[in-house]
């Protein structure tokens, strides 16, 4: 205890070694955020999720931070909706049977370009009377527009776009350019302000009632954006976390006990078993990895723990077991294991408690590196459309914004987000396994 | 991965210096042809076993041939149902048509065999480097010969891979070299403090460069080998080639290059703390001696070592960068090649590497023998 002590305080001697260490606990307090807000069967429904799910967003939607940096303001997306509060109702009853509803929203538009889509849903109860509604624009310069009158069945969608009558009440092809640009510009620019969106619904039944949701496709979402098929990237963003930390983690765990157990074991007996171990490690280092990898993919399964499995069975056997090994056969003969032999100590307890312990230091620094190497490799394999097909992951977004041209297109917050996180997480463990290597091979230090 | 372990190997070859000095009443020959017997035995074996294991995985146990037998029924049968010059036919007739064309496909394909037997068939082929035909992809040419496909491809990957690895090679060793002289300099710091960033891989970096040089500042094309239609003019092809290798190269390079200043630096700078290179220092000699003949002189065989097996990872190209700038070389055939279940494809890369690989290592321990007389060939320590 005293020891790791010792090696903590060491350690934050170095910058980026505290750098590292704050990446990587962020990095954690997100993963563990992820996993607690969306459960792992949710995560799989959304991702895997198609217009069903995610029909309230804008199809390529860069993300609303956009704005800070760009001159020309876009506008940002949103949704209202009379169910839970954000757009007001009031129900005046008139009649015995016949009541008034009346849903208004009003926004401060002050945005440089126009929303992609309006879309309005309506949901009504009603037995045999269909409630009647009516849409109503006001802009902030105080016209007064007649969008739409219409009966609402148990659910109706109205869109703005797709209104055939609207363009020429609007006087302009474009639905959108319509309702928020200024008549007098030359060019249409939007008039900035507060916008009044009015619905007033006429129900001709006791109990009926009329609901609805006002959508606004902007051309940003939210913190993250959204990709071809409406998704927020929030989403693969979040969970890729704690899956990329878990597959790096894992990975490089398992690689680096299993190995130096196995060279543990083989430089301890000897003989034939070393033999064999040797020649495995020869035979793997003739077989090309990614190929095998592709390979297990394309053939088997895409499942990240197959990845990861294989992974591991093809690192145990990797060019470290013979550095491990070197280090092992000096050892093999200092005093201690000569004393322990000595009392009687059998040959696991040699192995597991004086061999490898000994190891650790040596250990350390390249398990940390390596973790980066793996959270990579699974990146890699993502960008190579084997990535696991139900899981949210960083580079299953990557993927699929190259497929889809997103640089050509100019999408490239698509591909940044992504990137960027895994850079982090590639330089935070990168960083942190390069001071614990100065920390631990002292010889290092003051080179 | 490597690279890293460099400065373990170097320390642990210094410490090995009496075992060398066994027996030296045998002759040499014997003991080398002895050696170099047993060498080449297990070398054999290993290349065996392994393209044999490539062979099991690259037909996942046989059951390629299941999922290739299904592909033939279907295609077949759709494209006599389809075919409008058969419709007079009976159904019987039909059948019989489809059940034939179906014998000769698979036989076509050799799936008539079992497995078993066409495995050890696939192996003594690929062995002997008859490579065959491709079961679906064929080379430009429209060639289904194995060995011109990937011949074809050669070309694109050696001039991807050796300019990026041969520049990395060189650059980071002679400024490795140099920081080595004064290190502790801005510029020794600044390396070390950016050798982290190798943790990404190539392709990571392409996409930045693919990202600032094509898509924003529009100077450099997005991927391919050239321009299309590609130039006339052999100078012109040749400048639209050279346009399009920069970015891949240089994301390769930028991935490895602090790492491996980082790597080399250190190497160096372990060897030029040596008693003997003071005692050189002490002597007088002049700085540059030093460096040659204490510091680079025992450090030879591991630059060796390092740049022999660099020159075999070439041959594999670099599947994922090939992948993201559309290069057309090895990586991405062989990648293509999974994707179509294409096991001829598969192995005649795999066999080339393994036998590449093999060679390269028996020639080191040969080389090791010239440039360094510490290393007796088949003298005790052999490892």
């Amino acid at each position: 205890m005293n020891a790791l002590k010792h090696t903590f305080r060491d350690l934050i001697r170095y910058p980026s070694a505290v750098l590292g260490l704050l990446i990587i606990v962020g990095l954690l307090i997100v993963a563990v955020y992820a996993l607690v807000t969306i459960p792992y069967d949710e995560a799989v429904r959304l991702w895997r999720g198609g217009e069903d799910v995610w029909y309230l967003n804008p199809k390529y939607a860069a993300p609303s931070w956009v704005n800070f940096f760009s001159l020309k303001k876009a506008p940002v997306s949103f949704v209202v909706n009379t169910a839970d509060g954000t757009m007001s109702k009031t129900v005046t009853p008139s009649n015995e049977d016949i009541s008034t509803t009346d849903i208004k929203y009003s926004f401060d538009y002050q945005y440089d370009t126009f929303p992609q889509e309006m879309i309005l849903y309506y949901t009504a109860t009603f037995k045999d009377k269909l409630p009647f509604a009516s849409v109503l624009w006001t802009t902030p310069d105080g016209r007064k527009i007649k969008i739409a009158n219409m009966a609402v069945d148990r659910r109706t969608t109205y869109r703005f776009s797709q209104d055939p009558k609207l363009p020429k009440t609007l006087k302009s092809n474009d639905v959108m350019e319509g309702l928020f640009a200024d008549p007098k510009a030359e060019t249409p620019t939007p008039v900035k302000g507060i916008y009044t969106l009015e619905i007033i619904g006429t129900t001709f039944e006791s109990g009926s009632t009329l609901d609805a949701q006002y959508v606004s496709h902007g051309e940003l979402y939210g913190m993250a954006g959204t990709d071809k098929y409406r998704r927020d990237l929030m989403l693969p963003l979040l969970y890729g976390t704690p899956i990329a930390l878990a597959f790096g983690l894992l990975a490089a765990i398992g690689t680096a006990v299993l190995t130096m157990s196995i060279a543990a074991i083989g430089t301890w007996h000897g003989g034939w078993v070393d033999g064999l171990i040797q020649r495995i490690t020869e035979i793997n280092l003739v077989l090309p990895f990614l190929a095998i990898l592709i390979m297990v993919g394309t053939f088997y399964s895409r499942s990240i723990w197959l990845m990861l499995g294989v992974t591991i069975v093809l690192g145990i056997f990797g060019a470290t077991i013979k550095t491990y090994r070197a280090v092992f056969l000096q050892s093999k003969e200092s005093s201690y294991i000569e004393a322990a032999r000595a009392y009687g100590a059998s040959n696991s307890r040699i192995i597991f408690n004086y061999l490898i312990p000994r190891m650790i230091p040596l250990l350390i620094p390249a398990l940390v590196s390596s973790v980066a190497a793996f959270v990579f490799l699974e990146a890699s394999l993502a960008v190579l459309g084997l990535g696991d097909p139900v899981l949210p992951t960083w580079g299953k977004v990557i993927n699929d914004a190259f497929t889809d041209g997103a640089l050509y297109q100019g999408r490239y917050y698509w591909v940044l987000q992504p990137a960027m996180l895994l850079m982090l997480t590639g330089l935070g463990f990168a960083m942190l396994g390069f001071a614990l290597d100065r920390v631990f091979n002292p010889k290092l230090r003051d080179m | 991965m490597s690279s890293k372990s460099l400065a373990a190997n170097a320390e642990t070859q210094v410490r090995s210096e009496p075992t060398a000095k066994k027996s030296f009443d045998d002759s040499t020959l014997i003991r080398m042809t002895k050696y170099t017997g047993i060498r080449l035995v297990t070398m054999a074996i290993t290349v065996t076993i392994g393209v044999y294991l490539t062979i099991l995985i690259a037909n996942m146990g046989g059951y390629v041939d299941t999922i290739m037998r299904n592909e033939i029924r279907d295609n077949t049968t759709q494209s006599i149902l389809a075919n409008p010059s058969f419709r007079t036919l009976s159904t019987e007739a039909k059948q019989r048509l489809i059940q034939e064309k179906i014998t000769s496909e698979e036989n076509r394909l050799g799936l008539n065999q079992p497995f078993a037997v066409r495995s050890l068939g696939y192996l003594t082929n690929a062995l002997t480097l008859n490579l065959g035909r491709a079961m679906q992809m064929t080379s430009d040419q429209g060639s289904k010969e194995v060995r011109l496909i990937l011949l074809e491809r050669l070309p694109a990957t050696l001039l991807l891979t050796g300019t990026s690895e041969l520049f990395l090679f060189f650059v980071s060793v002679f400024v490795a070299l140099a920081l080595s002289r004064k290190y502790g300099g801005w510029f020794d710091k600044f390396t070390i403090a950016l050798s982290p960033t190798s943790a990404a891989p190539p392709w990571f970096y392409g996409i930045f460069l693919i990202l600032i040089f094509a898509a924003v500042l529009r100077v450099l094309p997005f991927g391919g080998l050239v321009d299309v239609p590609p130039p006339d003019n052999k100078i012109d092809y040749a400048l639209s080639v050279l346009k399009h290798l920069i970015l891949p190269a240089a994301s390769v390079i930028i991935a490895s290059i602090f790492l491996s200043i980082y790597t080399w630096r250190t190497f160096f700078l372990i060897f030029s703390s040596e008693d003997y290179v003071e005692v050189a220092k002490a002597k007088g000699l002049t700085p540059r001696d030093v460096e040659q003949r204490y510091i680079l002189r025992p450090t030879l065989p591991t630059i060796i070592t390092s740049f022999a097996l660099l020159a075999i990872t070439l041959w594999t190209g670099f599947t994922l960068t090939e992948t993201i700038f559309l290069w057309p070389g090895l990586g991405i055939t062989i990648y293509r090649a999974i994707g179509l279940y294409d096991t001829p494809v598969i192995v005649g890369s795999t066999i080339i590497y393994a036998y590449l690989l093999a060679i390269t290592v028996l020639l080191l321990d040969f080389i090791y023998a010239l440039v360094d007389p510490r290393v007796k060939i088949g003298g005790g320590g052999s490892k």
